[in-house]
């Protein structure tokens, strides 16, 4: 068991957000939310790892509602990478990854060999190990995403929830990003604007639309040409990609009046 | 910061200890003796033996007060004003995110100082009680860090906000302490208000140090309980919360404490600016940004900062006495002009 939400709903400002949302995670899998801007994603997200609480409905973590877990237990548990999180502090890479023991420390324990041994770990599972004490300020951005990937791992969380975590990075950082959390084999829910990428990567889709969950299964099953014109108002036409997955093309007017 | 540096390394710490003691013990004898009066080091030592340890060296009664009574008490307030506001600094710009805020600059300063000055010349009190200058200067903090949370928040509440909030916040509250003093005080209390607020360790006496102590050194104590917290906010709120810091307590507890140091710093020795700003800078420089190294650097270099600084107040102008709020300022200002052109660096 893992994560799940049942008839979760989150507002502000008057506005539904997230709107009755049920949804299960698979453990060890990726489950990937897609859906157009402010679809209520990135919110659903921190309703999960319980950033925002829940207005009514419930986020359970292995069938126990998160609202009644210490922050701290939760912490150790589920891990938070957000879009583009920065810091104006002089940080290196390895006192970046180092708050990810946070949740494993007392408020006066000293660093041991534990918190040591899982910093190398995380930074040599995104491939890192050789900037250990680079300056975050002169990382790009991808390998910044990257060191925020092993800020969580350093957490040893057993679900990882990422908010678009390739925004603003150039294809083969983003390939690279979703590929290593691809590899990380624990239980990884990541919101995805990238339709294909979503099919590439994910093994379980969950689309979105105005707060509501329009549908949830495989790729094959949710990235219909017709559930996409739809909620994205374009048109499409799904093929299959060289490597067997999924394939959307998206068609421009030009080409859908000379078929 | 290196790897060996994470381990506890004894001899590091008490070397760092040791040479932190002796800082801070040669800037006391420093205040101690350079002053208007000359009195030699010998004598200074031998009145300080008489006050601390009730010795019997003969020092003539003169300069026994002006050394143990006068300039000790002041040299030791100093230090605990310098520490308590380098540490406010340091925990304002880790919560607020911003290298710019410190008490003074969000008018936290100036809130504390309308409170003092509503209790020294109103004598406003609640529910018949009289309130001690302290506690009128906690309740002016505290309403200068809810008007400048106000105002941050519905300006939007990005972090670079919360300096524009402090501005309009410490123009609010310096005009109220002006129209309480030009229309409630007498010209003699007028006066010795205007001085007091820009800074003046002159009337400092021993029954200060009693209060201002045990809050430097608690405040301190709590600030280290939650130097991991501060370490987690680097990347923002909700990066803090996701690794399990309890943002609302941490930032009530803290922002509390602060507002406490920065009040009983000022009920008695005025408004001391920059020194929140300058010194956690200074201090990340000396010894990196991990918050269990930086908040016992600012608490040492605050102190040493301010005992040198009012030396200096003392020894600018001959026979007179600036108020150390200007000192401050003459090395502050130049920093904040620093911090706010790297700032605009792309990062």
């Amino acid at each position: 068991m893992t994560l799940a939400t049942r008839e979760v709903r989150w507002g502000a400002a008057g506005k539904m957000i997230v709107d009755g949302v049920t949804l299960q995670a698979t453990p060890g899998r990726v489950l990937g939310l897609i859906g157009p801007n402010g679809s209520g994603k990135s919110s659903l997200l921190r309703l999960l790892c319980r950033l925002r609480n829940v207005a009514s409905g419930v986020v359970t973590l292995d069938e126990r509602d998160i609202a009644v877990v210490p922050r701290r237990e939760l912490a150790r548990r589920l891990a938070f990478v957000e879009q583009q999180a920065t810091t104006e502090i002089q940080l290196s890479v390895c006192d970046v990854v180092r708050l990810g023991r946070t949740p494993h420390r007392a408020a006066l324990a000293s660093w041991n060999g534990a918190d040591e041994a899982a910093v190398n770990e995380a930074l040599a599972r995104v491939g890192l190990t050789e900037r250990h004490d680079q300056l975050w300020h002169t990382l790009s951005g991808g390998e910044r995403q990257r060191v925020h990937i092993a800020r969580a791992l350093a957490q040893e969380p057993s679900e990882l929830i990422l908010d678009e975590p390739t925004n603003h990075l150039d294809i083969q950082h983003q390939l690279s990003i979703l590929g290593l959390v691809r590899r990380l084999g624990i239980t990884c829910i990541m919101a995805l604007h990238d339709l294909n990428l979503a099919a590439m990567f994910c093994d379980e889709i969950a689309l979105l639309h105005e707060g509501r969950l329009q549908a949830a299964g495989t790729p094959d099953e949710v990235l219909t040409a017709e559930a996409i014109q739809r909620i994205f108002g374009v048109a499409v036409a799904i093929g299959t990609g060289a490597s067997g997955r999924r394939h959307i093309e998206y068609l421009i007017e030009a080409e859908r009046r000379q078929p | 910061m290196s790897h060996a540096a994470h381990g506890p390394n004894w001899p590091a710490r008490v070397a760092i200890a040791l040479a932190s003691l002796v800082a801070l013990t040669v800037s006391v004898a420093l205040a101690v003796t350079i002053g208007e009066m000359r009195i030699p080091f010998d004598t200074a030592l031998r009145a300080l033996g008489n006050g601390l340890f009730s010795l019997d060296f003969p020092v003539s009664a003169i300069q026994q007060g002006v050394i143990f009574d006068y300039r000790l008490s002041r040299a030791l307030m100093a230090g605990l004003c310098g520490g308590a506001l380098a540490l406010s600094g340091a925990i304002l710009q880790a919560l607020l995110r911003n290298p710019l805020a410190e008490p003074y600059v969000l008018g936290i300063s100036a809130g504390a100082s309308t409170g003092a000055v509503a209790v020294l010349i109103l004598g406003i009190g609640i529910g018949g009680m009289a309130l001690t200058v302290s506690a009128g200067a906690f309740i002016g903090s505290c309403a200068a860090l809810a008007v400048v949370a106000l105002l941050a928040t519905g300006a939007g509440g990005a972090s670079d906000r919360v300096i524009l909030a402090g501005v309009a916040t410490s123009q609010l509250f310096n005009a109220a302490t002006a129209t309480i003093v030009t229309t409630m005080a007498s010209a003699e209390q007028a006066r010795g208000v205007m001085f007091w607020l820009l800074g003046n360790f002159g009337g400092v006496r021993w029954p200060d140090l009693w209060i201002a102590a045990p809050v430097a050194f608690i405040g301190f104590g709590i600030c280290m309980l939650h130097a991991k917290a501060l370490d987690a906010f680097a990347f923002g709120v909700d990066a803090a919360a996701s690794l399990g810091v309890a943002v609302t307590r941490v930032k009530v507890v803290l922002f509390a404490t602060t507002a406490v140091m920065t009040a009983v710093m000022v009920s008695i020795v005025g408004t001391v600016g920059f020194v929140g700003l300058i010194i956690p800078h200074a201090a990340r420089f000396l010894v990196g940004s991990g918050h269990a190294r930086l908040l016992p650097a600012c608490l040492v270099v605050g102190a040493i900062f301010m005992i040198l600084a009012d030396i200096l107040s003392r020894v600018l102008v001959p026979q007179q006495i600036l108020p150390i709020g200007v000192v401050t300022a003459l090395f502050g200002a130049p920093v904040f002009a620093l911090i706010l052109y790297r700032a605009r660096r792309p990062a």
